[in-house]
C-alpha cells in the first residue's frame, strides 16, 4: 500500500474561523450555566433528592462511552491490522480524546463541589468503581496520547501496533468501568443487571463511530479533500452492525428482566405505562437511534452522504434518548424498599419522579459536545491528523492506479 | 473552634483502648464517660429499635425532634429540601392492611454508600454509626444511588440558620447521623427516640447492639424483629418490631 501522507488544515477561511466562534460559545454559555449552578447550588436544575443524577450526567456518560468508542476505528487499523483504517486512526484517537475531555469537564462541573476536584484526585476509596474510573480515564488521555506520538513520529511507527493494542484494551476496561457505575447499585430495580457492562460496549461502538462520521465527512467536505465512497461504505455498514448489536443487546436485557419476577414493575414501567420515560424509549431509542439508522446503513437508501449524516445524527440523539432511559428513566422509577407494598410518605417513596431538567443544566451537558468539537477542530489546525486524500485510489489496497508515493507534504515534515 | 470542625475520622487509637476494658463494665456508662474527642470503638455497636406497632398513626414526634435537633430546615422545596428520617406509610397490596412507622438511615454494617463513594467521604464508624465528612464529599451523588433505603439528601441551596449539632454544607450530602453528637457527648439516647419517650408512645429505642445487657438487646433477644430489605444482607443497625 502506499504512503499516506497527512497535513494540517489551513483554517483561516471564515468558515473556520465561524466554527471556532461558534463552539467557543457554546462551551462559554456552559461554563457560565456551571457557574451559575455551583453559585445558586442545584436547587437551580431540576435535579432533586429523587433524581440525583439529570442531564449533565446524561450527558457526560454518553460522550464518555462515545470516546471510547471513537477509538474503534483506530483499533481496526492497528489491532487487527486492516490497512483501509490505517489513515484514519489519527483522527480516531484525537475524537475519543476530545469527547473523553468533553465529557469529564460536564461530570467534574456538575459534582456538588466542583472546586474540589483536588479531593477527588487525592482521597481514594478502592472499593468505589468511580475511584477506579478517575484511573481509567486519566490513563486513557495517557494511552491514546502516546499511541498518537507512536503515529506521528516516524521512528516510532514500529511501535504503533503495541500502543495501538493497549489503547484497544484500555479503552474496553474504561467502558467497562463504566458500565460498572451502574452495575453496581443493586438497590435499583432497573441496572440490577450483569449485562450492563457488555451492553456498553457495544453502545460505546456505535455512539463513536457515530460521532466520528459526524466530523470525518464535513471536515473533507469543508476542507475539500477527497473521500471516497470505499471508505465511506465500509464504515456506514460497520456502523449498522453496531447499531443492530445495540438493539439486540437492549432486546436479550428486557427480555431477561422480564424473567425475573421482581423486575416485572420496571420493565412495565419503561416499556409500558411510564410516560414520558416509555416515549423516549419507544421513540427516542428504539425508532430515531435504532430502527432508522438500521434501515440507513444497511441499505441502498443510506448510501449519499446526506444519509450517511442523518443516521449518524439519529444514533447520536438516539442513544442520548438511551443513556436518560438508563440514568433518569432508572431513577424515577421508585426504589423498592418494601417489595409488595404500596408506599407512601413525605419523601416521595413509591412516587414516580417527574424530572425536569432546567436551562443551565441542558446548556452545561450540550458544551461537552461544544468542548469536543472545538478540541477536534483546533488540533486539526495545528497538528497533521488528517490525510491530505482519502480518495478511493489512496486508500483502497487493491485499486489499481497511478500512485505518487514520494511526496511528503511540507507541512507534515514540519509537524514530524 | 466550632464543632464543625470536629475531626470524625479520628477512630485510630480508640479500638486499643477497648481491649483493655475490665469485664462487667456497663459499655453506656463507659460511652458516658467519654470525652468528645475520643472517637467512636469497635466495642459499641449503635443501633435503633422501632416497634412499629407502638408509632401512632399521625404523630410525628421523631420527625420534628430530627429536624430540631440537628438543624434540618424547611427551605420550602419537598422535593430538594433535606430529610433525615421520615415517616413511610406502607399498604398491603394484597390485603390494604396499613402500616406507619419512622425510617431513617439503617447504619448499614456492609453500607452501599460507603462502598461506591469514590473519596472515602462514605465511611462507617468503629461503632457502626454510618457518616459523611462534609469536608471531602464532593457532591457526586453516587452514595444516593447505592442507599437501598432512600436515606440520604444532598443540599440543593445555601443553608443558612445551622445547628452546631450536624455541620451541613451546600453541595454536599448528608443522612441520619444517629445524633452522634449525642452519643459522643454520653446523652446515651437520640433526639427521635427521646421525642417518641416524651409523646409516651416509646416506639424508638436506642441502644448498645453489642452489649447483651442493653434494653436493645433484651428486647431484641425476646421477641422477633425485622430488618427492611434483609435479603441485601447489609445487617442494619436500625432493626423493626411488628413490620409486616
Ligand atoms: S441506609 Fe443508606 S445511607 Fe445509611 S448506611 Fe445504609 S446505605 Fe448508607
Ligand atoms: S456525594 Fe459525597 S459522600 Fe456521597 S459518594 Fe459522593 S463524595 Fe461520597
Ligand atoms: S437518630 Fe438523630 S439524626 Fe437520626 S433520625 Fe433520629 S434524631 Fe435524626
Amino acid at each position: 500500500m502506499k504512503a499516506i501522507h497527512y497535513s494540517v488544515i489551513p483554517g483561516n477561511s471564515f468558515g473556520y474561523i465561524l466554527l471556532l466562534g461558534i463552539l467557543g460559545a457554546l462551551t462559554t454559555v456552559g461554563m457560565g450555566a456551571a457557574y451559575y449552578m455551583e453559585h445558586n447550588g442545584h436547587i437551580v436544575t431540576g435535579m432533586n433528592n429523587q433524581i440525583v443524577w439529570g442531564i449533565p450526567h446524561v450527558f457526560a456518560v454518553f460522550l464518555i462511552v462515545a470516546a471510547s468508542g471513537a477509538l474503534n476505528v483506530a483499533s481496526i487499523a492497528s489491532v487487527f491490522g486492516r490497512s483501509l483504517y490505517k489513515p484514519l486512526a489519527r483522527l480516531s484517537a484525537l475524537l475519543a480524546i476530545a469527547l473523553l475531555a468533553g465529557g469529564l469537564a460536564v461530570l467534574v462541573l456538575d459534582l456538588g463541589r466542583p472546586d474540589r476536584l483536588i479531593v477527588a484526585m487525592t482521597y481514594y476509596n478502592f472499593r468505589s468503581i468511580f475511584a477506579w474510573n478517575i484511573y481509567l480515564y486519566t490513563g486513557f488521555f495517557v494511552v491514546v496520547g502516546v499511541y498518537l506520538w507512536m503515529m506521528f513520529e516516524r521512528r516510532m511507527n514500529q511501535f504503533t501496533k503495541i500502543a495501538g493494542f493497549s489503547a484497544f484494551i484500555w479503552r474496553l476496561t474504561l467502558t467497562t468501568g463504566t458500565g460498572s457505575i451502574f452495575g453496581f447499585l443493586v438497590a435499583r430495580q432497573a441496572y440490577d443487571a450483569a449485562l450492563m457492562a457488555p451492553m456498553f460496549i457495544i453502545m460505546s461502538f456505535a455512539f463513536g463511530l457515530a460521532m466520528f462520521l459526524l466530523v470525518l465527512i464535513p471536515t473533507y467536505a469543508w476542507t475539500h479533500r477527497d473521500l471516497g465512497d470505499v471508505v465511506l461504505e465500509r464504515l456506514r455498514k460497520l456502523l449498522g452492525i453496531f447499531v443492530a448489536s445495540v438493539l439486540y443487546f437492549v432486546l436479550v436485557y428486557h427480555l431477561t428482566n422480564l424473567y425475573i419476577t421482581e423486575h416485572h414493575g420496571v420493565e412495565r414501567f419503561i416499556l409500558l405505562d411510564g410516560g414520558v420515560y416509555t416515549q423516549v424509549f419507544w421513540i427516542g431509542q428504539m425508532l430515531i437511534g435504532g430502527l432508522i439508522p438500521l434501515l440507513l446503513c444497511l441499505t441502498p437508501l443510506g448510501r449519499p452522504r446526506p444519509m450517511i449524516l442523518l443516521a449518524s445524527t439519529l444514533i447520536v440523539i438516539g442513544g442520548i434518548a438511551q443513556i436518560y432511559v438508563i440514568i433518569v428513566g432508572g431513577q424515577a422509577y421508585p426504589i423498592e424498599i418494601f417489595p409488595g407494598k404500596e408506599v407512601t410518605s413525605s419523601f416521595f417513596d413509591g412516587f414516580t419522579t417527574i424530572y425536569q431538567p432546567s436551562i443551565p443544566e441542558i446548556l452545561l451537558g450540550l458544551s461537552g459536545i461544544g468542548i469536543t468539537l472545538l478540541i477536534t477542530t483546533f488540533a486539526i489546525k495545528v497538528l497533521p491528523f488528517l490525510p491530505n486524500s482519502l480518495a478511493d485510489k489512496d486508500v483502497d489496497p487493491d485499486f489499481t492506479g497511478q500512485v505518487d508515493a514520494t511526496s511528503v507534504s511540507p507541512t507534515e515534515s514540519a509537524a514530524v | 473552634m466550632s464543632i464543625g470542625r470536629r475531626d470524625f475520622l479520628k477512630a485510630g487509637a480508640i479500638a486499643t483502648t477497648a481491649t483493655a476494658l475490665a469485664p462487667g463494665i456497663n459499655l453506656i456508662e463507659l460511652a458516658a464517660a467519654r470525652s468528645p474527642e475520643q472517637a467512636a470503638s469497635a466495642v459499641n455497636r449503635w443501633g435503633l429499635l422501632i416497634d412499629v406497632n407502638k408509632c401512632a398513626k399521625g404523630c410525628t414526634a421523631c420527625v420534628d425532634a430530627c429536624r430540631k435537633e440537628n438543624g434540618i430546615s424547611d427551605e420550602g422545596s419537598p422535593t430538594t429540601d433535606a430529610q433525615w428520617i421520615r415517616k413511610v406509610t406502607t399498604k398491603d397490596k394484597a390485603t390494604g392492611y396499613e402500616q406507619a412507622f419512622p425510617v431513617m438511615c439503617q447504619h448499614c454494617e456492609h453500607p452501599p454508600c460507603v462502598d461506591v463513594c469514590p473519596t472515602g467521604a462514605s465511611f462507617k464508624r468503629k461503632d457502626g454509626i454510618v457518616l459523611v465528612d462534609k469536608h471531602i464529599c464532593i457532591g457526586c451523588r453516587y452514595c444516593m444511588m447505592a442507599c437501598p433505603y432512600k436515606a440520604r439528601s444532598f443540599i440543593h441551596e445555601e443553608i443558612t440558620d445551622q445547628s452546631h449539632n450536624a455541620p451541613r454544607g451546600k453541595g454536599t450530602v448528608e443522612s441520619c447521623t444517629l445524633c452522634v453528637h449525642k452519643i459522643d457527648r454520653g446523652d446515651g439516647s437520640t433526639a427521635c427516640a427521646d421525642a417518641c419517650v416524651d409523646e409516651n408512645h416509646k416506639a424508638i429505642i436506642f441502644g448498645d447492639l453489642k452489649d447483651p445487657r442493653s434494653e436493645i438487646s433484651r428486647q431484641l433477644k425476646a421477641q422477633p424483629s425485622s430488618q427492611i430489605r434483609a435479603d441485601l444482607n447489609l445487617n442494619t443497625g436500625v432493626r423493626y418490631r411488628g413490620l409486616s
